[in-house]
């Protein structure tokens, strides 16, 4: 697809204040791929309620999804920003493995829940630093660049891990992803989840950022020409993705007590397709945070409703790129109908 | 593996992983040395021990260890090559990529090494080159993942996928025996893999022998911890109640555990796979539901540089009336639980 005429909203003026106009139809637009979504997500729920009445609306089974939904979702916000700028990252998944593996490693063990925590997050900016500075400063396309990382960061995880399983013995951390320390019946992994959504919904609609990603990602020359540092906005951009791989890498190490280098696997296309999903634009310059979000759920309920009636991975595989199609198509005649 | 690998086999494959030389030769009561008397003395065939003999060069071409198991294996064939002082090995950086191991293999072939051991990343796919490795005279051991033809290789030992389901299923068979109306799951391997078919198949095939006893859920996850402990949280959920639990591969075990202790379930018993050390921990300490599980020995790594080695020097092996090393060595996968961990701990690999 050849960039859809985005720049209707013009590259933004240089101060925050200015409020931002939307279009009342752009709006309703929004909303209405938003309810398609949510209908979706009420159809699965219809379909898992009929076919597991115990098991699937119980209460422990909505908490499963969620939490569930949690490490891939945090993952998916970051992807979105980078998408909506007209970029890729398909590090996340290695970035994932190699904060989650460096994160638990022995040494870092032994300074608890602190020391893991603060290693997964610095080495998920660290690697998207590396991403940002090659692709804003380096000249490089994303999707090489993030291939790159892929690479890389999965065999530095390797290296580090020797293979093995890297256990994790920290009693604080385990106990995050336990039922005692649910809050008002939440699990604090799907808090952090909910948290990195809102947070990620702000930033996207309410500041100078946000506007400037969509800028970026409707039109670079153009915003370059209204004063934006599109480089700079670049940098920024993927440091936020590899921020949130290292949130996601901490909530990964609590859910499944370890470090593997094998962590992460494929996050980079669950995160793309999830996004796509929720009605991003892979050619950049539209995106909500809420459709990736919903994305995200849609994919994890039927993941749910597949394991409870028992089917097999085959069957879930083959419906999942059905749904990526059926999605992408119905993206491609709205783009056509109304832009 | 055809079904039909003699006993004999199993029995040697267990003996190659448990001793350390062959100090029998002839006198093991069920030995038939007596029989087949067409003229050969087996008690004076020459058979390999720790003897040091002919000096022997060995390549080996193993997998990239990006898991435990596969790490174990290169492992065991290092520690068991220093071990002599009559071998030489010419190990190659591990490889999951195809024309990697490919250019690796031909290589060792140019450097003229005596021997070769080979895991393939992919049997069928390396077949070529352990043709012409045996073409220009090195005899091939393929270790574990086959290669297509017989032709390709002198001797091939590996474990036994269906075996493991065998013996899995029939652990469980005779736990759940006197239970009416019993119910397993099954938490099974990577399903784009034959291996896993045949787990799977092997584990079916035992059930059929407990008719009280009913699989009512298989969920297939990618051998990976995090997979393990998706999947399994899902199982438990869609599986109120159960009583027994077969999960493929230890390493996804970790990540089973912490799905059953994160949903504070202790109503079943569970039953792994491969023999990883920190499985055999749980098992001996008791205080999870992991009761047992069932082996797939990366010995069998040393074992193979033993094969190697006995090819090299041209000896057969202590145990056995003939005088060749036998084509084919399947490991048996035995069950490991409280009774017997002490035994196998050793082999418990990280």
């Amino acid at each position: 697809m050849t960039h859809p005429a985005t720049p209707a909203r013009p590259a933004e003026p240089k101060r925050a204040t200015a409020p931002h106009k939307t279009p009342h139809r752009t709006l309703l637009r929004t909303d209405l791929r938003t309810l398609s979504l949510l209908g979706v997500l009420a159809v699965l729920v219809v379909i898992g309620g009929v076919t597991q009445p115990d098991s699937f609306l119980d209460t422990d089974n909505v908490q499963l999804i969620l939490t569930q939904a949690s490490v891939i979702g945090v993952v998916t916000v970051g992807m979105t920003f980078v998408i909506i700028s007209g970029g890729i990252d398909l590090s996340v998944g290695a970035i994932v493995a190699l904060a989650s593996v460096w994160a638990t490693t022995v040494a870092t063990q032994e300074y608890g829940f602190a020391g893991i925590l603060f290693t997964a997050i610095v080495v998920g900016v660290a690697c998207g630093l590396v991403n940002g500075l090659l692709i804003a400063y380096g000249g490089m396309v994303p999707f090489i660049a993030t291939l790159a990382m892929l690479a890389s960061g999965r065999g530095l995880a390797l290296q580090i891990t020797d293979g093995k399983t890297q256990v994790v013995t920290v009693d604080g951390v385990l106990s995050l992803g336990e039922r005692d320390s649910y809050i008002l019946g939440i699990p604090p992994l799907v808090l952090v989840f909910a948290a990195v959504t809102v947070i990620g919904w702000l930033v996207l609609n309410r500041t100078t950022f946000g506007r400037r990603s969509v800028a970026v990602g409707g039109n670079a020359e153009a915003a370059r020409l209204a004063g934006i540092d599109v480089r700079r906005q670049r940098l920024y951009l993927y440091l936020l993705s590899g921020l949130c791989c290292g949130i996601a890498a901490f909530l990964l190490i609590v859910l499944a007590g370890s470090g593997q280098n094998t962590n992460g696997n494929l996050y980079e296309l669950d995160a793309i397709a999830a996004a796509i999903i929720g009605g991003t634009l892979l050619t950049g310059g539209r995106g909500t945070i809420v459709g990736s979000v919903l994305g995200v759920l849609i994919f994890t309920t039927i993941t749910n409703i597949f394991a409870l009636n028992n089917l097999q991975s085959d069957v879930q595989q083959i419906a999942k790129g059905a749904i990526i199609v059926a999605a992408v198509l119905v993206q491609r005649r709205d783009a056509h109908s109304t832009t | 593996m055809p079904d039909m690998t003699s006993r004999r086999n199993i029995l040697f494959g267990a003996a190659a992983a448990v001793t350390t030389g062959g100090l029998l030769t002839a006198c093991t009561s069920n030995e038939p040395s007596d029989k087949g008397g067409s003229g050969g003395k087996p008690a004076d065939q020459p058979v390999a021990d720790d003897k040091p003999g002919k000096q022997v060069i060995i390549g080996f071409a193993g997998p990239q260890a990006d898991h435990g198991w596969l790490n174990a294996i290169n492992d065991n064939a290092k520690e068991r090559a220093k071990k002599y002082s009559d071998v030489t090995l010419e190990a190659t950086e591990g490889s999951n990529d195809t024309a990697a191991q490919i250019g690796q293999v031909e290589t060792l072939i140019n450097k003229k090494v005596d021997v070769l051991v080979i895991l393939p990343a992919d049997g069928k796919a390396l077949t070529q080159v352990g043709l012409k490795a045996m073409r220009a005279g090195i005899p091939v051991v393929n270790l574990d993942r086959i290669f297509n033809t017989p032709q390709a290789y002198r001797c091939w030992i590996g474990g036994d996928n269906y075996g493991m389901g065998l013996s899995a299923g029939n652990y469980i068979g005779e736990q759940l025996k006197d239970k009416k109306n019993a119910t397993v799951v099954e938490l099974a391997g990577l399903d784009n893999l034959e291996l896993t078919k045949q787990r799977s198949q092997g584990f079916d095939d035992a059930l059929k022998n407990y008719p009280n006893i009913k699989k009512v859920a298989r969920q297939a996850a990618d051998f990976t911890v995090e997979s393990g402990q998706a999947k399994m949280s899902q199982l438990l959920q869609a599986q109120k109640k159960f009583d027994a639990l077969w999960n493929h591969d230890d390493d996804q075990g970790v990540g089973a555990l912490r799905a059953i202790k994160q949903a504070g379930r202790d109503d079943f018993l569970m039953v792994g796979g491969a023999g990883a050390l920190s499985a055999m921990q749980a098992i001996e300490a008791d205080d999870s539901v992991l009761k047992a599980t069932v082996l797939y020995p990366p010995t069998m790594a040393a074992s193979a540089i033993d094969l190697a080695r006995a090819l090299g020097q041209g000896k057969g092996i202590g145990g056995m009336a003939e005088f060749e090393i036998p084509a084919h060595v399947t490991l048996y996968s035995a069950v490991v639980d409280k009774k017997n961990v002490g035994q196998y701990m050793p082999t418990g690999f990280r």
